[in-house]
């Protein structure tokens, strides 16, 4: 085992999005040396294609935001299967991780008195989505990839050395993490640049490897989005949390058809934009359900003048949470009222004024001009659902973000419980920051009061073993194949709608793929071998998509980013539960049903009795606290 | 639709190489990077390639495509004649790790060198007061992708590798703009600009905002007037004497990190 | 097939030809170098020539301000420099907008780029061994373009006054004349003057050396039109040059007797 490079680090973190940098920020200001595991280079996580913005209820544009309404807010988007407690941290915190966010340099478009300017977005009573232009996510990114910097320069200047307590390993992908004794001891990966091996020694590891939507043909996701955090936390022995919630974004990209799947930001539709069918109807008013139906307006004269009057109006359709959204596009397609490729219309163009629209929108004027040579001043967009976001994940605590292993920890996607069964647009960049510190802080502290666990050599060999097979074996299929077929089988039997006969069918079609990905082979060296990668990948994929399968089959209901057709609507006995998976030993998922934990009583006030009615059991209507109605109205 | 594309993909590591012709399928509406997928699936299933969002948002794709510098999903292979010959090759300014990918470290060095945002320290986090017309400056700048198109475009360093050291590049020296002009930042990176970073071997042939694809104006907006600055700060004896006689004090110039 | 490769030092991919562009890359500097070079050559031939540059009341903008002892009188003849009689009076004031000019950021590109070939195109090698740029003598001196634009702006006003004696009938010295060469001249003032303003030095005098903006709402403005006007500062360069080019020419060849008094009024 001379080939293997070995690290020792007190806080490994896996992913370098935002939440990643922003947890590895947190350890080393904590003093822990750090370690950042990048797929790919640093700087260019998946973090970039966040477009919207970062919800934080600052209440710069309007003062009657706070954290309360902003918690309601998250609730509701999630229908009340969110962990409350993080909802509760997420809507408290996320205002001073923006304002950090600007003193490390970020610069977010402004208010009139020079304060973070806020849009309107789906799901959000107020505007409340700090953001630049529609390139939110890059500048979090780059603000925290310098942040780093920074660190490392502080570093360089009173150590010497710019890496003596944080480092980048770019390019480097973790195949597995090393429990001993039944706490965490380390990861293990190689570095797509040689095909090297390195073991990190850690007491303290962070998952932060984003979602799963490679796991689906049709998503806005990168090829690093293959669920390597969901997998490897299963396979060391920890838990996923319903993991049936994925969320389909109403608007991708449908044509040409190599970009299908590409997102469409929903600052479009937060800046005045509206969806069309072929018959130029605005569908959406059609498709407003009972829980929203007085948040929303019904006309289109009320909905146009809330944007200017948000105060004596009430919102436009269109900007209902993502899920409504994307079964309403669905629906329409469905009913012979697409447009030409299959998607809906969406029409900015006769909204605004064509400069209004390239200050507002540049990057997705750049998108479709280049993309698709539509002119989206001039012409409408044609848009349709992507797999877009992963609300199920890693099981934490909402506090610390500890998952079930000690000394393991998640963040950002790939953990699980915050955005409960949909996720509201801007909560995950605010999600990064607020829990990214957290995780960082806490593992920190974990670091501190345990032992370093020494990594065993059977633990290594065993990985060392499962990472080269591709190459021992010959003449198998080449993995591109079955992970095309994977796709294939998940968009098609595990999409926007589920039904009980497809998903059936598709745990039967993943046992297959799973036969099939444990005899592909690959051809050529170990350096950067993308073949080889992918077949890597194949097990995380598979494992993932068997977990979706399984929990979607098994919840039999609908809600939010979990579609039944033969279960259409919301069960409050189904919100009592949450589906955990773990790894039987065979390594298939075995499911069991876990109760939520029942919500605080002031948290609970902030709600009207009359909204709750729509969620909960009668049995828990009874046992409300009295004075049940919340010290505020909706409006 | 359909047809069948010409392609001469450079394949090999370590600077040793030749271009590879190979045949593939082309369909309505694609980029080179599809292409280059379908050939990765089909026929070079270890084709070393690096792409992420395919969105032009990332800037991984970077890549030469008969000789000129761009993002593969950028693209679309509707520019080209359908019998047209494609060459790809990798960056020729960073070198080759194998195919098309590229060792751009040398990047990741020079943005360790740059002298971070130096806010007010009595500033407090949510005690920024920015006007919009004074932060859109920087905020061009900070479209950047970090694709280092630029950085390979640019003849100071592609066609005299000697001046790596010397000269930091187009994307770092925006960086340097990026932050003089940010309305709450401090420091004074002028004379670090001209004898750290270099900002004197550029002599404005604005190769790097003609490959930008982000269309920022990066001699326009950020190397002239930095330009301007520097020779503010270093060469103007009427600047010079002017603060004398007001005795203004300049800003403190900050440490370059790793040189002492 | 599953060793590590551990590689030798890294080095870039080795391609020999110099550029791989397909596209007519070398057109451009081409145009540029043949434009640059006949504009430059008659006004070399123009500023020696010593005659003609006066027609009436329209001096040629290459001899305005006629500073020497030996200059034809007219209203822009000042007479001031008795010590270089051997100089044409062009060549006594060419330098000022010589120099602005050649230290201009437009003018750097056009000259790098098609007659030094540093580079002559994007991603086209260029054939020197070494390069060090701006970054010390001689070329560290293209840093004084500021100066140059102050310069330039004392030409423009002298060039201004010579546009506004255009107006006087060359015969009687009456005012309210308009002939082809007032025209020439006022375009040629006026496109002088936006050439100046639009350049980079003056954007960043104006407004682009302010951290806020916010705080200089006027300058602010300024600085705006000037970034506007800015994007086109190629073309004002040409069609300025051009135009200095053309208004000699005409003034010549009307002193020289070739075509007669071209006049409206």
């Amino acid at each position: 085992m001379t080939d293997i490079q070995r690290y020792s680090y007190d806080v490994v973190v896996i992913g370098a999005g935002g939440s990643g940098l922003r947890a590895a920020i947190e350890a080393r200001l904590a003093g822990k040396r750090t370690a950042i595991i990048s797929k790919s280079l640093f700087g260019k996580a998946h973090t970039v294609m966040a477009e919207g913005g970062a919800a934080a209820a600052m209440g710069n544009v309007n003062p009657a935001d706070n954290w309360q309404v902003h918690f309601r807010d998250t609730m509701r988007g999630g229908k009340f299967l969110n962990s409350w407690r993080m909802a509760e941290l997420h809507a408290k915190e996320a205002p001073d991780r923006v304002w950090e966010l600007e003193a490390w340099g970020a610069l977010f478009d402004r208010t009139k008195e020079g304060k973070i300017s806020q849009r309107n977005f789906g799901g959000h009573e107020y505007p409340r989505l700090a953001h630049v232009g529609d390139r939110t996510g890059l500048e979090m990114i780059r603000t925290l990839q310098q942040k780093v910097v920074a660190l490392q320069q502080e570093d360089a200047i009173n150590l010497g050395d710019p890496e003596a307590r944080v480092k980048v390993f770019a390019e480097t992908t973790i195949t597995r993490l090393i429990v001993e004794n039944g706490r965490m001891a380390g990861a293990f990966g190689y570095q797509r640049e040689t095909g090297g091996f390195v073991l990190f020694e850690a007491p303290a590891v962070i998952i932060a490897t984003g979602g799963i939507g490679k796991t689906f043909k049709v998503t806005s996701n990168s090829w690093e989005y293959t669920g390597d955090g969901h997998a490897l936390a299963l396979l060391a022995g920890a838990r996923l949390l319903n993991m049936e919630f994925v969320q389909f974004h109403p608007t991708g990209m449908v044509w040409p058809p190599s970009v299908k799947g590409i997102l469409v930001t929903e600052s479009v539709r937060g800046d005045g934009g509206v969806l069309r069918n072929s018959e130029g109807k605005r569908f959406m008013f059609d498709y407003v359900p009972d829980v929203f139906r007085a948040q929303y307006a019904e006309t289109e004269e009320e909905a146009d003048r809330w944007y200017d009057d948000q105060a004596n109006n009430r919102r436009p359709p269109e900007l209902l949470p993502r899920d409504e959204v994307a079964r309403s596009i669905n629906s329409e397609v469905k009913a012979g009222r697409g447009s030409p490729h299959g998607g809906v219309f969406l029409d900015i163009a006769s909204r605004l004024p064509a400069e209004e629209i390239l200050r507002r929108l540049p990057s997705m004027h750049h998108q479709f001009k280049q993309l698709a040579d539509v002119d989206i001043t001039a012409e409408p967009m044609e848009v349709g659902p992507t797999c877009h976001y992963v609300m199920g994940g890693i099981e934490v605590d909402p506090d610390t973000q500890a998952a079930a292993i000690p000394g393991l920890f998640s963040v950002g996607e790939s953990s699980g419980g915050m955005h409960g069964s949909n996720r509201l647009g801007g909560n995950s960049l605010s999600d990064l920051v607020v829990f990214g510190r957290r995780a960082g802080l806490y593992a920190a502290e974990y670091v501190d009061a345990t032992e370093r666990p020494a990594v065993s050599d059977a633990a290594i060999e065993s990985a060392v073993a499962e990472a080269l097979a591709p190459f021992e074996r010959t003449g198998g299929e080449s993995p591109y194949a079955v992970h095309a077929d994977l796709q294939q089988t998940m968009n098609d039997l595990v999409g926007i709608i589920r039904r009980e006969h497809e998903m059936e069918a598709a745990l039967k079609e993943l046992v297959t793929l799973r036969e099939r990905a444990a005899k592909v082979s690959v051809t050529g060296g170990r350096a950067y071998n993308p073949g080889w990668h992918l077949a890597l990948d194949l097990r995380n994929m598979l494992v993932v998509a068997e977990a979706i399968a399984t929990a979607a089959l098994e919840r039999q209901e609908s809600r939010g980013g979990h579609t039944r057709e033969d279960y259409p609507a919301m069960s409050p006995e189904w919100r009592q539960v949450n589906l955990i998976c773990s790894l039987d030993d065979d390594g298939r998922i075995k499911l069991t049903r876990q109760p939520l934990p029942p919500m605080r009583d002031d948290l609970l006030a902030l709600f009207e009795r009359s909204e709750l009615k729509k969620y909960m059991t009668d049995a828990e209507l009874v046992s409300l606290p009295a004075g049940d109605s919340a010290q505020e109205g909706n409006h | 639709m359909a047809y069948m594309a010409n392609l001469r993909v450079w394949r090999g590591d370590h600077g040793e190489g030749k271009l590879v012709d190979y045949s593939v399928e082309v369909n309505e509406g694609e980029v080179v990077l599809d292409i280059l997928h379908r050939l990765q699936a089909t026929q070079a299933n270890d084709l070393a390639l690096r792409w992420n969002c395919k969105a032009g948002k990332c800037g991984s794709c970077s890549m030469e495509i008969n000789g000129r510098p761009r993002l593969g999903c950028m693209t679309r292979m509707s520019i080209f004649d359908q019998d047209q010959v494609l060459t790809i090759t990798p960056m020729r300014t960073f070198p080759v790790i194998r195919d098309l990918v590229t060792d751009v470290s040398f990047n990741y060095e020079k943005a360790r060198q740059i002298p971070s945002f130096s806010p007010d320290p009595a500033t407090k986090p949510g005690e920024f007061r920015m006007q919009q017309v004074d932060v859109q400056r920087s905020q061009e700048f900070r479209k950047c992708i970090e694709c280092y198109l630029c950085q390979n475009v640019c003849h100071v360093i592609r066609d005299h590798e000697e001046n790596m050291p010397a000269y930091a590049g187009p994307r770092f020296l925006m960086r340097v703009a990026e932050l003089e002009m940010h309305p709450a930042d401090m420091a004074d990176r002028r004379n670090i600009a001209q004898d750290d970073f270099g900002l004197g071997y550029c002599n404005i042939t604005k190769c790097c905002t003609e490959v930008c694809p982000e269309g920022i104006h990066i001699t326009d907006n950020a190397l002239i007037p930095l330009k301007e600055r520097v020779v503010g700060r270093k060469y103007d004896p009427l600047v010079w004497l002017g603060g004398k006689i007001t005795r203004k004090q300049h800003r403190d110039t900050p440490r370059v990190p790793g040189k002492h | 097939m599953t060793q590590v490769t551990q590689g030798p030092a890294k080095t870039r991919a080795q391609i020999q030809a110099k550029t791989l562009r397909t596209d007519p890359w070398y057109r451009s500097p081409r145009v540029t170098a043949t434009g640059l070079t006949i504009i430059v050559l008659y006004l070399l031939f123009a500023s020696f020539a010593n005659t003609d540059y006066i027609f009436g009341s329209y001096i040629s903008p290459l001899y305005s301000p006629c500073l020497a002892t030996t200059c034809t009188p007219s209203d822009s003849s000042f007479f001031l420099v008795p010590w270089l009689t051997w100089l044409t009076p062009a060549i006594i004031i060419i330098g000022g907008p010589l120099g602005f000019r050649f230290t201009c950021y437009y003018y750097r590109k056009a000259y790098y780029r098609s007659f030094w070939r540093s580079p002559a195109a994007c991603a086209v090698a260029e054939p020197h061994a070494r390069y060090r740029g701006e970054s010390r003598l001689p070329l560290i001196i293209q840093n004084v373009h500021r100066y140059f634009f102050w310069i330039a702006i004392a030409f423009n006003i002298f060039l201004t006054y010579d546009a506004v004696v255009a107006f006087k009938n060359p015969y009687t010295g009456a005012w309210g004349h308009f002939g082809v060469g007032t025209l020439m001249l006022v375009v040629n003032a006026i496109l002088l003057w936006i050439y100046s303003v639009s350049c980079h030095a003056c954007r960043h005098i104006t407004g682009g050396r302010l951290k806020h903006f916010s705080k200089h709402p006027v300058r602010y403005k300024a600085w705006t039109v000037i970034s506007r006007l800015n994007n086109y500062h190629m073309q004002f360069a040409w069609v300025s040059l051009t135009w200095v080019t053309l208004t000699d020419l005409y003034i010549r060849l009307a002193a020289a007797g070739v075509f007669g008094h071209g006049r409206w009024i």
